[in-house]
């Protein structure tokens, strides 16, 4: 949070973003479904949706390389909805990097001063200073061809800041990079928006990045936002089935009830503190948020649901053991429990009979097609 | 190296399917080897022995002596040098807008437009020259409609001059401007053009600082190529030049008609190609320049 000695530049706050009933067509598809949204001031928002959701899209209008059939658009108060691109002032990573092969690093990150017209040993400095941030310095000299995909990474992401802009864009900006780099890349990124306070906009449809970089996450599907929240409420309460299908692994289960008790078969559920949507026909849990119950020991505290069913099959995946479940009220849940609780023998063999809690927290109700 | 070889598995089979392999890569080539040799080659160091030759055969540099002696070789080398490079310009700049418009429409639309640039292809550069002498002779084409609509009275001297000349030749060499330029348009990936926008160039700078650096491969291709076969050009000059435009084909060709040798006329191909082979070296040398210095900033 605190400026490094390097970053000599004046901590400066991001712009908020407004986007109000903004819709694109391309002949009959619809890209783009009468869109709301805002983003404040120096936060990292990021789209996240399934492919040919509109993320792109959205981001383009933003940019201003796509131009909406209605709608209004506004970086704090200035309305830049038919404002020309180059002149909207937003930093943009391209999903490509879009970084001049002609050019070497330094020319491409000193390349929008230019156009600022910033004295040379001013954008020289400047050059460096984000340099230092990305973590490259003494690259200047290199030719674009000469870097990895995380080095590229990062002279796209310092040639899109030096100019200082209040909003940043990045179109999947980590999905050419490897796995491990790309982590580590989630973290630095996050860090360095921590450090620089500009409202950030990013597109991904890895629900992991997702969660582990934004303040908040706008879940996108056939051109509509359906859930716009912090991560936590994204993954503890999906709004919709699609939702919870997009990020994290669940089951559902179909409930029955209304007016505040809902049955899973012939059992009420707990819910003690929360309240589902009206009309809620589905529940849905996560196999991490399922206590397996060892044989024999005491019942969990009241507050919790229990269901017993009959182990089917037990599936080894690494950090953790999946145990699928047939309850005996119908339908098959997933369970995880950690490679460290199934070493101590947590785990039945298929066949036994297994009891399951899970509390109010644990749980999500949902109007949805069972299936 | 070689004992090392040895100790591994297989080594010595694979060492030897490596060599075999090459030897067959030699062989498939050896055909083409032998045509360029024979066709290339051979003419030009036959054209290269005659130039020092007397007609005797003894050697000589009296061919030589005579391209300095005569001021009219120096004539037609000036005339060939500024036809070749006006006719390059032209066709730089006709050749790039239209490459440009072609390369940003649908690449199907564009094929079908490129099927009309290449169109002059499928005629002989015979027809085509002849062609230009009915539209721009005194009671050509373009001369009546002219007068007709009252632009001009009396007929303009269009044909039979170095303008005839050039007209002719931007046209037969176009394609050969349009074909790299529009290669190395379609290569400049979308986002380049949308990256400088977003980083605050308007139209213009980016066009400057951006599309035209990533265009240069082809302007360069482009540009060496028609000046290359413009000091070559022998048909258009004859044609639409009416014996005021010598080049030096025509030069040459004179030559053999007038002396019924083929020494002097060697010797002046020889300069001609000495010449060109100069100018294509610096401009390669020139283009690599370019690309270790990332210049266009
Ligand atoms: N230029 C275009 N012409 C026609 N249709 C388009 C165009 N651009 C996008 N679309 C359509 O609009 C929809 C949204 O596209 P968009 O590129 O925004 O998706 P996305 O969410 O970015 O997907 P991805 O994750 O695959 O990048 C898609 O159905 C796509 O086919
Ligand atoms: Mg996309």
């Amino acid at each position: 949070m605190t400026p490094s000695p390097t970053d000599a530049r004046p901590q400066q706050k991001g712009l908020p973003i407004r986007v109000r009933q903004v819709s694109k067509t391309y002949g009959r598809a619809v890209a783009l479904d009468q869109v709301d949204l805002d983003v404040q001031s120096g936060e990292f928002l990021t789209l996240l949706g399934p492919s040919g959701s509109g993320k792109t899209t959205l981001l383009m209008v933003l940019a201003g390389f796509v131009r909406p059939n209605q709608g209004s658009l506004h970086f704090g108060e200035r309305d830049v909805l038919r404002l020309a691109p180059h002149k909207r002032g937003v930093g943009m990573v391209f999903q490509s990097y879009a970084l001049f092969p002609h050019l070497t690093v330094a020319e491409n990150i000193a390349f929008p001063l230019k156009l600022r017209r910033v004295p040379r040993p001013e954008a020289m400095r400047r050059v460096e200073a984000v340099l230092d941030l990305v973590q490259l310095p003494d690259f200047g000299g290199r030719g674009v061809d000469a870097l990895s995909g995380g080095q590229r990474q990062r002279v796209a992401l310092a040639r899109a800041i030096v100019f200082e802009p209040g909003i940043l864009l990045m179109d999947e900006p980590l999905s050419a990079l490897d796995k491990q780099l790309r982590e580590r890349m989630q973290i630095e990124l996050r860090a360095l928006h921590d450090r620089l306070g500009i409202t950030t906009v990013c597109v991904t449809h890895d629900q992991r990045e997702a969660l582990t970089m934004s303040n908040r996450i706008a879940v996108i599907d056939r051109g509509s936002i359906i859930q716009l929240g912090t991560p936590k409420e994204i993954y503890d309460r999906p709004s919709t089935r699609f939702v919870a299908d997009f990020i994290g692994e669940s089951t559902f289960l179909p409930v029955t009830g209304s007016g505040g008790t809902f049955r899973l078969g012939a059992q009420a559920l707990k819910l003690e503190g929360y309240t589902p949507p009206p009309g809620a026909n589905l529940l849905m849990l996560r196999p991490e948020r399922l206590a397996l119950l060892p044989e024999g020991a005491p019942g969990p505290d009241p507050r919790y649901n229990v269901i017993t069913g009959r182990v089917t099959d037990i599936v080894y995946q690494g950090e953790s053991v999946l145990v699928q479940i047939r309850l005996d009220d119908g339908g098959t849940v997933a369970a995880r429990v950690s490679s460290a609780r199934a070493a101590l023998g947590a785990v039945p063999v298929p066949g036994a009979s297994a009891r399951l809690a899970f509390a109010p927290e644990d749980m999500n109700l949902l109007c949805g097609e069972a299936g | 190296m070689k004992a090392l070889a040895a100790e591994g598995p297989n080594a010595t089979e694979l060492g030897r399917d490596a060599r075999s392999e090459r030897w067959m890569l030699f062989g498939l080539s050896l055909p083409a080897l032998l045509l360029v040799g024979l066709v290339v080659v051979l003419p030009i160091a036959w054209l290269f022995l005659l130039s020092f030759q007397t007609e005797g055969g003894a050697f000589t540099l009296a061919n030589y002596q005579r391209l300095i002696d005569q001021p009219s070789y120096r004539r037609i080398l000036a005339m060939t040098f500024e036809i070749s490079l006006t006719v390059t310009a032209m066709c730089i700049v006709l050749g790039y807008a239209l490459a440009y418009l072609l390369a940003q429409l649908p690449r199907r639309v564009a094929g079908v437009l490129m099927l009309g640039v290449l169109m002059p292809f499928w005629t002989s550069i015979l027809v085509r020259t002849y062609a230009w002498l009915v539209l721009l002779q005194r009671d050509g084409l373009i001369n009546v409609i002219g007068e007709h609509l009252g632009f001009w009275q009396k007929p303009l001297a269009l044909v039979y001059n170095m303008e005839g000349t050039v007209v002719g030749l931007v046209h037969i060499m176009l394609p050969f401007m349009v074909l790299p330029l529009y290669n190395s348009m379609r290569a400049i990936d979308r986002d380049y053009v949308r990256g400088a926008a977003n980083l605050g160039a308007g139209p213009i700078q980016v066009f400057w600082h951006v599309y035209l650096p990533l265009s240069r491969p082809g302007l360069f291709a482009g540009g060496t190529i028609t000046f290359i076969l413009c000091l070559g050009s022998y048909v258009t000059p004859a044609v639409l030049g009416g014996g005021k435009i010598v080049m030096a084909a025509n030069g040459i060709a004179g030559d053999v008609e007038l002396y019924f040798s083929w020494g002097p006329a060697s010797a002046f191909g020889v300069v001609l190609l000495v010449i060109t082979l100069t100018i294509l070296f610096t401009a390669s040398r020139f283009a690599r320049l370019d690309r270790i210095f990332g210049g266009g900033a």
